[in-house]
């Protein structure tokens, strides 16, 4: 998805791990994951640049679908969709 | 003709039989399961098994930590101090990191200024503190197995471990079994 797109997406949750590391934005979204359905969407906000490359990663494995991320000022939004 | 065709047929059913029977195997064999086995007692070390146990544990893949040698400090309570131990275990007892929070880093430990500038930063960077990466791995289901026999040769008792959920205590059997149905298998 382009930014734009990304930007006009409703969230169902938003879980926010801009106070932790490497692995705690993972370990929060897998939590997060546990609060909504199949079919919605989880954005995850990281102040952590290796969440960019972690959380498709995890989303591949698992099998949930990413939609992409992009840039605040300080942290990234993180998009998926709960397979 | 026909004759020949049947044969074929059953030839190929038996085959897929056999096939199915290997491909069960495999995937009784190679789980989705993470084995490590943890000898170093060093900080950065024990920090880094943890860090990628939850990781693991997070994308969903079981994890199982056998902790052996110079590692079981990091298990060790501080609180607790078991008593009836010979000289010897006593003497281990205060030569050894007494938990996780007293480990040595493995480089530029400086008399242990390096672990207290390492944890600084931890806090700095907002990294989980070693105290609250196991705290995640027992939520998170990351089976813990202390070596029985490290225990006995450093005079450790089971009553100055840590208090884990399900904590095990057993040898290096099951070390070779839980890696053996491992997909990944790593030492530390």
């Amino acid at each position: 998805m382009t930014t734009e797109e990304l930007k006009n997406v409703k969230s169902n949750l938003v879980v926010d791990a801009r106070g932790t590391a490497c692995p705690g934005p993972l370990l929060a979204a897998k939590k997060a994951i546990g609060d909504i359905e199949s079919g919605e969407i989880l954005e995850v906000l990281s102040a952590d640049e290796g969440t960019k490359n972690d959380i498709p990663r995890w989303c591949e494995k698992v099998g949930h679908e990413y939609l992409g991320f992009y840039d605040e000022d300080s942290f990234s939004r993180l998009f998926l969709i709960k397979e | 003709m026909e004759n020949s065709t049947e044969l074929t047929l059953e030839q190929l059913q038996k085959q897929v039989e056999l096939l199915q029977k290997k491909v069960g195997k495999l995937e009784k064999n190679r789980k989705d399961q993470l084995a490590i086995a943890i000898v170093s007692g060093d900080m950065d070390k024990v920090l880094a098994a943890m860090v990628i146990s939850l990781a693991a544990a997070a994308m969903d893949t079981q994890v199982k930590l056998f902790f052996s040698f110079w590692s079981l400090s990091a298990l060790r309570d501080p609180k607790k101090s078991p008593k009836g131990k010979d000289f010897i275990s006593k003497m281990f007892g205060i030569m050894l990191p007494k938990g996780k929070d007293k480990l040595k880093l493995s480089n530029m430990n400086m008399a242990g200024m390096g672990p207290m500038m390492i944890k600084m930063l931890m806090k700095k960077q907002n990294v989980l503190s070693l105290d609250e990466m196991f705290k995640q791995a027992g939520d998170l289901g990351v089976e813990i197995t202390v070596c029985e026999m490290s225990m006995g040769l450093m005079g450790f008792k089971k009553e100055e471990m840590i208090d884990y959920p399900n904590l095990r205590f057993a040898g290096a059997a099951t070390f070779v079994a839980d890696a053996g149905e491992s997909a990944m298998q790593l030492f530390i």
